[in-house]
């Protein structure tokens, strides 16, 4: 064989060596973009992402009472707090507590508290939307699973739970009209 | 096998106590492949692929199903609304199904043609068949899912096919049911079977791959590898031909998908079920119509259901129907012929199965059902004796030597 | 050299399979026309591979859907809240839908009507197919979420039967509480002509005639019936232009691998 057609024969080998390198990359990149709708399939639907805001209606709320609403598949609870539940909660020094917080950030409208009702240790729904409820050492919600206390403001004041229970994103449509989400 | 040929320790280390990659290696890598396979050996790989992506669309769309009578179809609707990517996952679940059977198929006629089925290949083409009946008993409860017209009335004729077993017939109809009428129990099992026979196919294939890698592929000639140069290792010949195929195949596919995904459906099926209402015309799947219109093609209940079984039962039994020793149509002048007029046959049947059982069509659907039972158990057994074939190459190998065209691989020309 | 070939004829194999596959789907769409009344082929906007809706004609055949059609016939498996999708902002399709009510149940479990949210489905005119029957002497309007879908060549058949109302032949016997409909399996229909000229007043000034209206109408439900189409055939195109480059370039390296085999 000449050395004429050995260089031949490695540029052959070098043109096939790269064409055969993009051809299975590019199978690959197929591969992985089909992957993508079998993934995004487990999002959240539309008809799911639909129901993701909740307006709750507060006029027939009287102070002191609480209401439960369902969003996103849990608990939101609602509170008309008295003037001393909520003189309690601006009171209350932060500088001991674990996750501070002061009231005046967790609320729109002092005389509403809204919070997502799942204590943050794990997951269950503190004690403390009716009236018989046990409502934990600060008189706010009672978590029954690890013995969580929250205050007036749903924070955490003794327990195992690592923060404040959530305030979800929420805006007044009127003085008594809220909506969630 | 040679040792020390993976020089990635960790990859060594493995093999040493779980030899995957010595398997791998030796299977996909090196397995001796015939050179001269024409581009119907594709298709073997593309129905692996389509069961596959079968599943994995499947496994997604149990995700957001719902199976119950009052949610089935709705919950479908949903993910064709709803879901995100949900319409795209469930049109190539919905029109893979008919491309499986495309593939299936032309992989079938492949086998018939070349005399794949012939010694020492019968176990493998018996597991094809099995693959074939699975496949049919899956697509048949999986068009009961979306719970539309054709769904229901589907569900009803073919369930009752069985209450033509005399004696205990109807008693096997409502234990199939569960109930008195295709009702939400059916519908439940239904899902159930549809979600776990795909795996059981799964396992028969595996067993189909171990009993095609006992001798290898058969090829166009039909004659024995005689060695070395008579093959080609699997990779790269034949994986980058099968990655050619399925660009082929995947192009078609999604311009299905894409462009015209409810041409094989039924528009009937976009109504929901209604027990209370037959359809102006009940049409299976085109993959069934050939059946279909064996079964209606007797006049007799018991006979039908018998004959339609039958079209698949005497598949079983061909590698023993064929007594010829040679086994590619290439060198068998009269099979061949006779092969074509099978595969016009069937296509004639799956156009009658279509067709309003009446007059002209009922005749010809007759005389069609009896050219298929007439080309495997009279055909198959007694052409031997009549038909002179054509001499067999020595080799396979040989005439690709002689060979000058570019396309020598794949069309060897006999020597006079 | 004498040198019959005996072997396979790659080419005549492939376009004779291909002959006999295309005639085997070929009677697919005979069966489909099997008994078919023929009806005016349009040139619908969203039909083609690249076809898009009619964004005006869409909002004008939903008006059309409101003022004549939902007064029997429901669109249950549509939500307010994908009419997004022909164009309209949050805000009118929350005045939309709240023109409706759904029943729900209040805090003392009583069931009680609220205004429909655009979360919610479109709310039917019957509450389920008996109330339906009853108020239509017998026969029941179908739901039209997937009309064009469940009639085969549906966009055409459901033109063609909005204006299908035409004087019935002599001869021709109609009973009562039916109508005869040249275009209907059977032509006499339970339906009586539900569009008239100027049956509705078209906000855009479009000129409101029967045929204008069942083709606003027909494009609205089409969409309802195949909201994903728009979305589908863009990502086909991408989704097979990739394949098309994949199946080239894999054509090539085929060769490559193949070519010192093909030539030795």
């Amino acid at each position: 064989m000449s050395t004429k057609s050995k260089t031949k024969n490695n540029k052959d080998e070098g043109k096939r060596d790269f064409l055969m390198v993009s051809t299975y990359a590019m199978a690959g990149i197929g591969a992985a973009s089909f992957a993508w709708p079998l993934i995004d399939q487990m999002n959240p639907a539309a008809d799911t992402l639909a129901l993701a805001s909740t307006e709750i209606d507060l006029s027939s709320l009287e102070e002191g009472q609480a209401i439960t609403v369902k969003w996103r598949g849990k608990p939101v609870f609602v509170r008309h707090r008295t003037a001393e539940e909520i003189k309690n909660a601006q009171e209350a020094s932060i500088d001991d507590m674990r996750d501070p917080e002061k009231d005046s950030d967790r609320v729109t409208n002092e005389k509403y508290i809204v919070l997502v009702g799942v204590c943050t240790h794990l997951g269950c729904v503190p004690l403390g939307q009716k009236s018989g409820d046990v409502k934990g050492q600060y008189g706010g919600w009672f978590c029954p699973c690890h013995g969580s206390h929250y205050d007036h403001s749903g924070r955490i004041r003794k327990g195992p739970a690592p923060t404040n229970l959530a305030v979800p994103s929420y805006e007044f449509l009127s003085d008594t009209l809220i909506k969630i989400g | 096998m040679s040792k020390a040929k993976f020089k990635n320790p960790v990859v060594k280390w493995i093999d040493h106590r779980l030899p995957i990659f010595s398997f791998m290696d030796h299977e996909l890598n090196h397995y001796p492949t015939p050179k001269n396979l024409n581009y119907f050996w594709n298709f073997g790989s593309l129905a692996g692929i389509a069961l596959v992506t079968m599943i994995i669309t499947g496994i997604v769309l149990s995700m957001n199903y719902t199976a119950h009578v009052d949610y089935a179809f709705d919950s479908v609707e949903r993910i064709m609304r709803d879901v995100n990517h949900g319409w795209l996952i469930r049109y190539i679940h919905m029109n893979g199904a008919s491309f499986f059977f495309i593939v299936v198929y032309i992989h079938i006629f492949r086998g018939l043609y070349y005399g794949s089925y012939k010694a020492p290949r019968e176990l493998l083409w018996i597991l094809g068949v099995l693959i074939l009946l699975l496949m049919m008993a899956t697509a048949f409860m999986g068009y009961v899912l979306p719970w539309g017209q054709m769904s229901f009335w589907g569900a009803t004729v073919i369930t009752n096919l069985f209450s033509a077993i005399p004696l205990v017939g109807e008693s096997i109809v409502t234990w199939l049911w569960g109930g008195f009428s295709v009702d939400n129990s059916t519908l439940n099992r239904f899902f159930s079977l549809h979600f776990v026979l795909p795996f059981v196919i799964v396992g028969v294939v595996i067993l189909h791959l171990v009993a095609l890698h006992r001798f290898g592929s058969n090829n166009p000639i039909g004659i024995d590898v005689k060695g070395t140069q008579d093959t080609l290792p699997f990779n790269p010949y034949y994986t980058i031909k099968d990655l050619f195929g399925l660009g082929v195949f995947l192009t078609i596919f999604a311009a299905a998908v894409f462009f015209f995904p409810n041409f094989m459906g039924h528009p009937d099926n976009y109504i929901e079920a209604n027990p209370m209402v037959t359809p102006a015309h009940i049409v299976p799947e085109w993959y069934f119509l050939p059946f279909y219109a064996i079964l209606r093609a007797i006049p007799d209940k018991l006979g039908g259901v018998l004959f339609m079984f039958g079209s698949i039962a005497v598949l079983f039994v061909i590698p023993w129907l064929d007594r010829s020793s040679v086994r590619s149509s290439q060198f068998r002048p009269i099979f061949k012929i006779f092969f074509w007029i099978l595969l016009a046959d069937c296509v004639l049947l799956g156009y009658l199965g279509a067709m309003p059982a009446e007059g002209i069509y009922v005749i010809l659907s007759r005389i069609a059902t009896a050219y298929y039972f007439f080309h495997f158990l009279i055909l198959f057994p007694l052409l031997p004796y009549i038909e002179k074939t054509k001499p067999l190459p020595i080799s396979i190998s040989e005439p690709v030597l002689s060979g000058s065209s570019p396309a020598s691989a794949f069309a060897f020309r006999e020597k006079k | 050299m004498n040198a019959k070939p005996y072997c396979f004829k790659n080419k005549r194999f492939i376009i004779q399979s291909c002959t006999i596959l295309s005639l085997f789907f070929s009677s697919q769409v005979c069966f489909a026309a099997g008994d078919k009344i023929t009806y005016p082929k349009l040139d619908w906007s969203f039909s083609g591979i690249t076809g898009t809706f009619d964004r005006s004609s869409q909002q004008r055949g939903l008006q059309v859907y409101k003022e004549v059609c939902a007064g029997c016939h429901g669109l249950r498996l549509l939500a307010y809240r994908n009419l997004k999708a022909i164009g309209y902002n949050d805000n009118e399709i929350k005045a939309f839908a709240s023109e409706n009510s759904v029943n729900t149940l209040n805090d003392e479990g009583e069931v009680v009507e609220r205004e429909a949210r655009p979360s919610d489905k479109f709310v039917s005119p019957y509450p389920n197919e008996q109330a339906a029957r009853v108020a239509n002497g017998g026969a029941y309007p179908p739901d039209l979420s997937l009309i064009v879908k469940a009639r085969s060549d549906g966009a055409n058949y459901l033109h063609a039967l909005l204006t299908g109302y035409v004087d019935a032949p002599d001869e021709k016997k109609i009973p009562d509480g039916m109508y005869y409909n040249k275009y209907y399996p059977g032509k006499l229909i339970g339906m009586p002509q539900p569009l008239y000229e100027d049956g509705v007043e078209y906000a855009d000034g479009t000129k409101a005639t029967p045929d204008q209206m069942a083709k606003d109408v027909t494009a609205f439900l089409a969409w309802a019936a195949e909201p994903e189409m728009e979305d589908r055939k863009r990502l086909g195109i991408s989704v097979i232009l990739f394949l098309l480059v994949l199946t080239i370039l894999s054509y090539f390296t085929m060769k490559q691998i193949w070519a010192p085999i093909k030539n030795r």
